[in-house]
């Protein structure tokens, strides 16, 4: 029996790559979906050859929203799993500074999101079934001052899946957020992260692959991160807003 | 960051950075004095160096095989363990493999790595096609054996430090199950051991456990195990059915570094002597699964920690075959006489090897472990002029403290590897630690 496709959306990330090579593993299609996709064709042959599985690359701007229809009736078929890994950190210190920056942060991590998960849940729905993957973040979960423009446009993107779960419960569809914590990646290789909190890439994609396969809502790849977020999430604000974190 | 070779002794603060493309790759290489570091499996400080030290694990897909040659294209940074996991179940085995599943295929290049097929198929260079090499100028070039310049047998085996490995071409072999008859044979001495290498050179493999501890009449008892891939109908009926599918080994993982007093002169030749009486009583033909006949040692997570925080260094040597006998005899009587044995003695004929600067020759090759003590080292020096003068040469993959002139003694080669590297500007571009200790 030939299990369904699995969509990455923003295939060229860490994460993604790391999803769809948990996915591969489990013997299904991986469609990698990017800007530039064609320099994927190594990653394409990796997969491939790896599991034994068919890899197909396929172009895809996130905040192409107006593109996002056509880029959907483009695939061969509608994915049975659809992953959003779109994300850019940015630099916070810069951003604040440059509003088109931190334009482009927010865009790049709510918009584009939002904006492409929204035409495949439409789709989804009127199928009755498929699972949404969507990386968040723990930055979503409270502001602050060293990333808040991240951390502001991916809690965006966290109530959003919320909501979407909300309304596709009836319709068989899974909506799954994941909140990584750190992840050791090409978009955190700049920052000194703490061995015990910082999973890696494959950690997250046997994860995630988990979670879909027990129909999860929201995950923590490390658990310790659940506690650790209900700790900073606790903190009265008028001690958080003297904090430096 | 802390780095360290498998043994443990050569920690260093080196700058590590894991660049993702050639362009990152070419402007660490304009930097000079880089080394690339694979899976950190060499024992000594032979992949880090202090301000130029190149993690590829960032290169680790596979790009190309083709199913008539069995010629696997894949980048430096993949992990022998992870072209098994998807090669043999399709009925292909690496051609050439060393006792660990966890090096990278750039790793094995370097030190042209060999198995314990190597008295008939040679070491893993022999089944290499082509080598993907960047070079001091950022370039990238592919070397073939046919190159007028030689880069190519220079490379393999040359420890990285003729470029960095990018691609490898290299071949596998075709196999039928994923089990290996054994066939263990007890020998009573040094001598007897090497009578059954040499009465089974037909073998496709052979290795034997070395009890470097025994004295008088059993010096150099071994167990000899010899292997070849089952067939498919050689399986009991109820393996038939998946000749491929092989028992999940039980992991275990040392969890910290074993205290000193844990490893001494008593306990390990209690535990050779232990050793030896099993497998004698073992002797005779039984069925072993690829991963407990190859990498027995794999299943122990972080073994090389039962050596104690001070760590443990390793001491290979080949020898040829004239003198293979004698020699072995002083290196076992060296050894014994200072009652610092190891676990882990390896003895194992070697057959010719094609190469520029390939550590193996034919003859024979002792590889030896010792925890770091006060008197370690003059007994490893005691080692390396035994070794010199019967002829010998060492494995640079092993070592993490010999000196240029021993190194030289043993190996005309070496001169003439450090003065190619003059003359072709490698020696600036690309250093390591060893290299460095070693002027290479």
């Amino acid at each position: 029996m030939t299990k369904g496709a699995v969509l990455i959306l923003g295939g060229r990330s860490d994460i993604g790559l790391a999803i769809a090579h948990a996915f591969a593993a489990e013997g299904h299609p991986i469609w990698l979906a990017a800007r530039g996709v064609e320099t994927l064709a190594e990653n394409r042959a990796d997969l491939a050859l790896r599991y034994g599985v068919e890899v197909s690359l396929v172009e895809f701007d996130a905040l192409d929203t107006g593109g996002h229809g056509a880029f959907l009736d483009g695939l061969p078929a509608l994915p049975e799993v659809a992953v959003c890994a779109v994300g850019l950190l940015g630099e916070q210190a810069q951003d604040e500074k440059t509003p088109a920056q931190a334009i482009r942060v927010m865009r790049t991590n709510f918009e584009g999101p939002a904006a492409i998960l929204a035409e495949l849940a439409n789709r989804f729905e009127a199928r009755g079934s498929g699972a949404i993957v969507g990386i968040s973040s723990v930055a979503g979960e409270r502001g602050r001052a060293t990333n808040y423009i991240y951390g502001a446009a991916k809690a965006g993107f966290t109530a959003y899946l919320s909501g979407l779960r909300n309304r596709l419960a009836r319709a068989g569809v899974q909506v799954l957020t994941v909140l990584p914590g750190f992840v050791a990646t090409r978009m955190t290789a700049e920052l000194d992260l703490p061995a015990k909190l910082t999973a890696q890439p494959d950690e997250v994609g046997r994860a995630v692959v988990r979670a879909v396969k027990t129909k999860r809502n929201v995950i923590y790849v490390k658990p310790i991160w659940q506690l650790v977020m209900a700790v900073i999430r606790a903190i009265p604000e008028p001690i958080f807003m003297r904090m430096k974190l | 960051m802390r780095i360290a070779g498998w043994g443990g002794t050569t920690r260093q603060d080196c700058r590590v950075t894991r660049p993702r493309s050639e362009a990152e790759l070419a402007q660490r290489v304009a930097e000079g004095g880089l080394i690339a570091r694979g899976a950190g499996r060499a024992y000594g400080d032979a992949a880090q160096s202090a301000l130029n030290t190149v993690d590829m694990g960032g290169f680790n897909r596979m790009l190309a095989f083709d199913a008539e040659t069995g010629q696997l294209v894949s980048e430096a940074g993949v992990r022998l363990a992870d072209v098994i996991a998807a090669f043999l179940p399709r009925g292909w085995f690496p051609a050439v493999t060393p006792g660990t599943k966890h090096v990278t295929i750039g790793g094995m290049v370097a030190a042209d790595v060999h198995g314990k097929n190597h008295h008939r198929d040679g070491s893993f260079g022999a089944f290499v096609d082509w080598i993907d090499l960047m070079g001091a100028d950022g370039r990238v070039r592919r070397l073939t054996r046919l190159d007028n310049d030689e880069m190519f047998g220079w490379t393999l085996g040359g420890m990285g430090l003729t470029g960095v490995i990018l691609r490898v071409a290299f071949r596998l072999r075709r196999v039928d199950s994923g089990w290996i008859r054994q066939k263990t044979i007890a020998a009573p001495n040094l001598t007897r051991a090497m009578e059954a290498f040499e009465a089974n050179q037909a073998a496709t493999y052979s290795v034997a456990w070395i009890d470097c501890l025994a004295r008088g009449a059993a010096t150099g008892r071994s167990i000899v195990m010899l292997g070849e891939h089952a067939r498919a109908e050689e399986l009991p009926a109820e393996r038939r059915r998946a000749p491929f599918a092989t028992p999940k080994r039980r992991r275990l993982t040392v969890p910290l570094d074993a205290p000193g007093f844990a490893l001494n002169g008593l306990t390990v030749r209690a535990f050779n002597a232990l050793y030896y009486r099993q497998g004698a009583k073992k002797a005779g033909d039984s069925l072993v699964d690829w991963d407990a006949y190859f990498y027995p040692l794999d299943a122990i997570h972080g073994w090389n920690r039962i050596y104690g925080r001070r760590g443990f260094v390793q001491f290979q040597c080949a020898l040829p075959l004239a003198t293979a006998e004698s020699g072995l005899g002083e290196l076992l009587a060296a050894i014994s006489a200072a009652g610092q044995g190891s676990f882990l003695a390896v003895l194992k004929r070697f057959g010719p090897q094609q190469g520029r600067i390939s550590f193996p020759m034919e003859g024979y090759t002792l590889a030896l472990d010792f925890p770091l003590h006060a008197g370690t080292r003059a007994l490893l020096e005691k080692l390396d002029r035994i070794t010199v003068a019967r002829g010998g040469r060492f494995y640079l993959a092993k070592d993490s403290r010999m000196t240029p002139h021993t190194l030289r003694k043993a190996d005309k080669r070496m001169a003439e590897f450090a003065a190619m590297r003059d003359a072709q500007g490698l020696a600036e571009a690309f250093s390591s630690t060893q290299s460095e200790r070693l002027a290479l």
